[in-house]
């Protein structure tokens, strides 16, 4: 209960905060981002006192709907998220505290910053269905207002559109899926829903409810596509929390009605997670690896990595049906370490566009270039950023990474043949995801941080307000603090995935190092991330030491050398659109039937040549211009409804009533 | 017991010593067995160290659009290459960190490297740097897909991702020939040609411009920097062979409690299979022509075919055993 109240304080100064803004002009609206940043710091606390100290806390309060009250509850699951939710919000308000407030559209921010915030803490303890869709539905506007920010902006205006339909969607689906799960019985408590588990045909549709609803906001293909339009139009502090923070809301609702509401699962419930999350992975990134908009890249990076995050959870599923509760530990643990994970560095690479964004008012990285020159401190967090995301060792991303494939070379003592012949696919496809996530990553920091600017603005940027890199360095840090230990960070997990799962990771003691993170047993599967870097490390200082001793030490500047052709055209440069040109013929040619097209002109004409690329977005056609289209279709036939005479109307009432009437009179 | 410590620690380091002593002389055989086949008389053998020595002595120039990362790649890449190709089980299979050898991670160390590497080269601003970078990245999202299937297949034949442990699995059963395995060696061989800039995927020698990959990256380093890059790319050689050796011809390796006496004859097989799989080597690239770029997926997507029918596999056979 004490946990609870304080949570609830924090609550309250988050909306102080938002009222204090939307009322007071000037000096007070400096105190936003204070005040939200200390808001998600005890916030914050709470939330590791109660996942690390084994604590529940619950409270019933009486607002709400009449007969049932608003149930909160915080458990292991919550505090959790709840880690997870407020380290990025904590990031994104110091970020806020260094924005510049005459440039940046404060007075719209402002207000919704907070709430947003506050409503994505509420849906972490919202304990019966009603309180969690309020706050689920109170996330998804305060966030479609903060899309509109800049609403004269028709990019905006499309993004928050899309982002609204999009929302509206998936919360209809989730409240289908507590209305399966509450019953006949109407019971929408959580207490009460997990009292009785629904039988297999409810859980059908509850499953896929869920992965509608937390599908859509984390951004599932097909579910996706407002995703790469709305959180690049926020801006940058807000796309950190959106892509970084509220997808991670996404995957604690799945896992809380998947695996906590809804009983024992069946060994089919791993598929659609795993199917749809691997197809997420890949086709993300190959959007991410085409696209020349610096934070739009950084959204379909999102989508991969909830991708990857749906496919722990759904091997999870699979193995704990199957009682193998080691490998699903191992699973899970991937699965909560990558949402950990991927919140700090996606929260750093979108603090670190807005800094790119904020210094040269550009995000197409055709006009970027050479900033870690001009931003030293910017380029060497966001290298961290972009290293961590692509999964190398030894950052944060490669220890769930790991993870994931230790769970994936398990899956063969699986029983189902479907989930047997599944999952090598499943391994090709992470694979491939990694290896093209180093390549979209290397692209984006090549053309933006390296090589010489390509406009004047990139080549007149300036470092960013030291608030914002301290919001920059503390993420970076985490990264490889993360990377580092994540045994411990698996560790501390433990309770909560005896809860989820029924099992936990190997104690820690059990390895050659306290810092060995160990899968399944010590004999089998072993990283330790401290003694890898410890080699690195000696290595290169060995390195250093003796090239120091024996070579020349001279050193000259002198012009590129480039062939023996350097040409001082920053032209002369490979673009984003180059660097992505092999890897577009590669896969392009078969994901989005890319083909290019040159024009050359007769020999004599003075036309230039001209080179075109015509890209196909299937699942745009299909998923949603498709039955855009159908329901205009729809409405224009409707329409003949508003000019009839009264008469037919009156024959319209009457066989509706009729057909009412003998509908309730078979059913009942 | 201390004198036992002692012993395992010196082991460890011979090892890591061992790999770079061993690999200029390694990439001397190739050229050299190149050479005579095109009826040329070659480099001497130890011209690999000649060159070293020759870049140390030579002075740095450095682009005047470089900046820090340029001049730090190197070291980093060399030693990222470096203890990977140190962890690789080599002379003997149980040494005293052997367990820290993990095969995702060796793959991932390995994909840190290239990433450096591929950063370094769009850090001047050239357009030579771009094209090798983005060249040798899509080749990079061909091949590390296709060498972590395979390693994943090994792991579940094996039953461990630790390599020591793998290896212990090999040794112990040789004969175990199966498709799944037999698909992998295939599938690693391409990704090794793959991943050391080989014939067919991109040639050593050239600095012809619209066929370099590895080349094109590194054309800015000079002196110091490029011996660094150079010794790297000399260890990959080594470390992919020796990948190849403790996978699929262990015979000669010496157990972990061999001693100082059984560790010596280990080191005599494995340079004899090294040097042997160098000279091979370099037969393979006289008598193949080299691709164009666009081919490459093709002739990459070979080996990722191969390593996932080999998962395949695998996870199949497994299943119907248990």
């Amino acid at each position: 209960m004490p946990e609870l109240s304080v949570s609830g304080a924090a609550l309250g100064a988050l909306a102080v905060a938002a009222v204090l803004a939307t009322l007071m002009r000037g000096w007070a609206l400096t105190l936003v981002y204070p005040l939200s940043g200390l808001a998600a710091i005890a916030l914050g606390i709470v939330d590791l006192r109660v996942l690390l100290g084994g604590l529940e806390a619950t409270a019933r309060l009486p607002i709400g709907l009449p007969t049932i009250g608003l149930h909160l509850r915080l458990d292991a699951l919550s505090a959790f998220f709840g880690v997870v939710i407020n380290g990025g919000v904590l990031a994104a308000s110091v970020y806020g505290m260094g924005l510049d407030r005459a440039k940046e559209l404060t007075p719209r921010v402002e207000p919704l910053f907070p709430l947003f915030a506050a409503a994505m803490n509420l849906v972490l303890i919202a304990d019966d269905a009603y309180a969690f869709l309020f706050s689920w539905e109170l996330m998804s506007l305060t966030s479609w207002a903060l899309v509109v920010a800049r609403h004269t902006d028709p990019e905006s205006r499309r993004a928050g559109h899309l982002y609204l339909v999009m929302a509206a969607i998936g919360t209809a689906a989730l409240l289908f899926a507590f209305g399966g799960l509450a019953g006949p019985a109407g019971g929408y408590g959580f207490d009460t829903i997990r009292a009785h588990a629904p039988g297999p045909a409810v859980a059908a549709l509850v499953l896929t409810a869920a992965l509608i609803g937390c599908g859509s906001k984390g951004g599932l293909i097909p579910l996706h596509a407002w995703l790469p339009l709305a959180h690049p139009a926020a801006p940058s502090h807000v796309s950190a929390l959106m892509s970084g923070v509220m997808t991670k809301v996404a995957i604690y609702g799945f896992v809380r009605i998947v695996f906590d509401l809804l009983g024992p699962p069946a060994w089919w419930w791993g598929l659609p997670p795993i199917v749809l999350g691997a197809a997420t992975a890949v086709l993300g990134l190959l959007y991410a690896v085409l696209d020349r908009d610096l934070k739009r890249v950084l959204a379909y990076s999102t989508i991969e990595n909830i991708g990857v995050i749906f496919v722990a959870l759904g091997l999870a599923l699979a193995f704990r049906a199957n009682g193998q509760n080691a490998a699903a530990a191992v699973a899970m643990t991937a699965a909560l370490l990558h949402a950990l994970n991927h919140s700090w560095f996606k929260s750093l690479l979108f603090l670190g566009a807005g800094a790119v964004l904020h210094a040269t008012g550009r995000r197409d990285l055709e006009g970027l270039g050479g900033l870690i020159h001009r931003m030293p401190r910017t380029a060497v967090f966001f290298l961290v950023g972009a290293l961590a995301i692509s999964a190398l060792p030894p950052l944060n991303g490669f220890v769930s990474e790991w993870l994931l494939f230790q769970a994936v070379i398990a899956a063969p003592a699986l029983p189902q043949s479907a989930l047997r012949f599944a999952s090598p696919a499943i391994g090709a496809m992470l694979a491939l995801a990694a290896a093209l996530a180093a390549a979209c990553f290397v692209r984006v920091y090549g053309i933006a941080f390296l090589g010489r600017p390509r406009s004047d603005e990139a080549a007149h940027a300036h470092e960013a307000p030291f608030a914002q890199q301290i919001a920059m360095g503390g993420l970076a840090g985490l990264c490889i603090l993360g990377g580092l230990f994540g045994s411990v960070l698996a560790q501390a997990l433990t309770p909560l995935l005896r809860e989820l799962v029924g099992g936990g990771l190997p104690n820690g003691g059990s390895g050659p190092t306290p810092f060995s993170l160990i899968a399944f047993d010590p004999s089998r599967s072993i990283y330790d991330a401290p003694v890898i870097a410890l080699f690195v490390a000696i290595a290169s200082l060995t390195t250093l030491l003796v090239v120091h001793r024996l070579s020349a030490r001279r050193t000259r500047r002198g012009p590129a050398w480039d062939c023996g052709f350097p040409d001082p055209s920053p032209a002369i440069q490979y673009t984003a659109s180059s660097f992505s040109q092999p890897l577009r013929r590669v896969y392009g040619a078969m994901a989005f039937a890319a083909r290019e097209t040159v024009v050359m002109p007769p020999p004599g004409a003075i036309r230039p040549a001209r080179f075109s690329v015509a890209v196909i977005d299937f699942v745009w056609n299909v998923a949603y211009a498709a039955p855009g289209r159908a329901v205009l279709r729809l409405s224009e036939r409707l329409n003949a409804l508003q000019f009839l005479s009264i008469r037919r109307y009156l024959v319209l009432m009457f066989a509706a009533l009729v057909i009412l009437l003998s509908i309730a009179a078979i059913t009942i | 017991m201390t004198g036992d410590l002692v012993v395992q620690m010196l082991a460890q380091g011979a090892q890591m010593f061992f790999v770079l002593l061993i690999a200029p002389l390694a990439v001397g055989v190739v050229r050299r067995v190149k050479a005579r086949l095109m009826r040329r008389e070659g480099a001497p053998l130890l011209q690999g160290y000649r060159d070293l020595a020759k870049l140390l002595r030579k002075e740095s120039v450095i682009a005047e659009s470089a900046s820090w990362l340029f001049r730090a790649a190197p070291s980093l890449i060399f030693a990222l290459t470096w203890v990977a190709a140190a962890l690789v089980p080599s002379f003997a299979s149980g040494l005293m960190f052997n367990w820290a050898a993990d095969v995702v991670a060796l793959v991932a160390l390995l994909g840190a490297a290239r990433a450096l590497l591929a950063l370094a080269g769009m850090d001047v601003g050239t357009a030579f740097g771009g094209i090798g970078s983005s060249r040798e990245m899509m080749i990079a999202t061909l091949a590390e897909p296709a060498m972590m299937l395979i390693v994943l297949t090994l792991a579940i034949a094996a039953g461990t991702t630790r390599l020591a442990g793998v290896a212990d699995f090999f040794i112990a059963e040789p004969l175990a020939v199966r498709v799944s395995l037999a698909l992998s060696l295939v599938a690693l061989i391409i990704v090794a040609l793959a991943e050391n800039a080989r014939i067919p995927v991109d040639n050593p020698v050239t600095h012809l411009e619209l066929t370099m990959v590895h080349e094109a990256m590194i054309l800015e380093y000079s002196g110091r920097h490029l011996a660094l890059i150079e010794a790297a790319s000399y260890l990959k050689l080594v470390l992919y062979l020796s990948l190849l050796i403790c996978l699929f011809a262990p015979f000669g390796m010496a157990p972990a409690t061999a001693g100082v006496g059984g560790w010596l004859l280990g080191l005599l097989a494995w340079t004899a299979k090294l040097l042997a799989g160098a000279a091979l080597l370099g037969v393979w690239e006289v008598s193949i022509a080299k691709m164009r770029v666009f081919r490459l997926p093709d002739f990459v997507g070979i080996a990722f075919i191969f390593g996932f029918l080999a998962i395949l596999l695998a996870f199949l056979t497994r299943g119907a055993v248990e």
